[in-house]
């Protein structure tokens, strides 16, 4: 799976619900503490788990086939008059929550600023670490084939 | 755009109920059944016709409702049902308004008989043991069933509807919080 945080052509919610599915409820939680407490939210859709099929293709003008079944938990949160949604992998409810809330939140043209500076892009750049961190690991094993002509 | 509200405070236990409460309605025609759901829809829609479609509509069940863009929205957002324009190509339909004719409604073929639509009809208030006679499956001598503000050719269009049979339409009638279902197999007289 590639994973970019360039904004283009994603919009820009879709990249904020990408980075905070990703993110732990442990983190979401920490990052939420942190700041002023929200209004009372309400749950439109309490967290419920099910299972997503996941289609792949080969190649770019394969046909599609059914790679398997993901377990996805998904949410539905209402803060005043914006909705957030959060679907996230695995079955954390409280992540499923949280990352709903947030999604409403940073809908809020007056809370979206504080809540990107404080929540999203701490997370955005701990992600780009922790996949850097991996990628680095990756290439020092990394086994170049040359042949012995080019070897020599 | 106006707010969404949520649908069933527990969505199995609840759906179960209102399941049970129309099987109850569809097994004795004309008798008044209670759902006790604790839900608040958006206007004009009543708590029974919300949890009949809550228990009852999904992915697979074209809906067409006349009850506003706002009764759209959260029928899309918590049954998933996609909303259809064609009345004929409902399998659900949901009548706040005038009640629709049942000669447009989808009724079914011979081999699918189960394929016709069901016509979800608010009406003003419900009222048993006077009015309409009704007797057929599931009645042993007559229920009476007196509906407020009911269409005034339903009970011609009914016999239309029963004629059909084993192809029809259902009917379930909501006020409030009651709902008394009216199957294809019943027949009705004046009172």
């Amino acid at each position: 799976m590639t994973q970019s945080d360039a904004p283009s052509p994603k919009t820009a919610r879709q990249r904020w619900m990408a980075i905070l599915a990703r993110a732990s409820a442990q983190e979401l939680s920490a990052r939420l503490a942190a700041l002023p407490p929200l209004p009372a939210a309400e749950t439109l859709r309490a967290p419920e788990t099910g299972l997503v099929m996941v289609r792949g293709r080969a190649g770019g003008d394969g046909d599609a086939f059914n790679l398997g079944e993901m377990t996805v938990t998904r949410c539905a949160m209402r803060l005043g008059a914006h909705v957030g949604h959060a679907y996230v992998a695995g079955r954390d409810h409280t992540k499923a929550r949280l990352a709903a809330l947030l999604d409403a939140a940073l809908q809020d043209g007056a809370l979206h600023d504080a809540f990107m500076q404080a929540v999203v892009e701490p997370l955005a750049a701990a992600q780009r670490e922790v996949r850097a961190g991996e990628a680095r690991k990756a290439a020092a094993t990394r086994v170049d084939f040359f042949t012995m002509a080019t070897m020599r | 755009m106006t707010r969404l509200t949520p649908a069933f405070a527990d969505p199995v236990l609840d759906a179960q109920a209102s399941f049970r409460a129309i099987l109850e309605a569809m097994s004795r025609p004309g008798r008044i059944q209670r759902i006790e759901a604790r839900i608040t829809p958006p206007a004009p829609l009543c708590a029974a016709a919300a949890a009949a479609l809550l228990s009852l509509a999904d992915a697979d069940t074209p809906l067409w409702l006349d009850a506003g863009e706002g009764v759209a929205e959260w029928l899309r957002f918590h049954c998933g049902a996609p909303i259809t324009p064609d009345i004929g190509a409902a399998r659900f339909v949901l009548a706040c308004g005038a009640a629709p004719s049942l000669d447009a409604l989808d009724i079914g073929t011979d081999e699918d008989p189960q394929l016709g639509a069901t016509l979800i009809l608010q009406v003003a208030g419900l009222v048993a043991g006077e009015g309409w006679r009704l007797t057929g499956p599931g009645i042993q001598h007559e229920h009476r069933l007196r509906v407020l503000d009911a269409p005034a050719d339903l009970l011609a269009a009914w016999a239309r509807n029963h004629a059909l049979f084993p192809r029809g339409v259902d009917v379930l009638l909501c006020a409030g919080e009651s709902i008394v279902a009216l199957p294809r197999s019943v027949m009705m007289a004046e009172g």
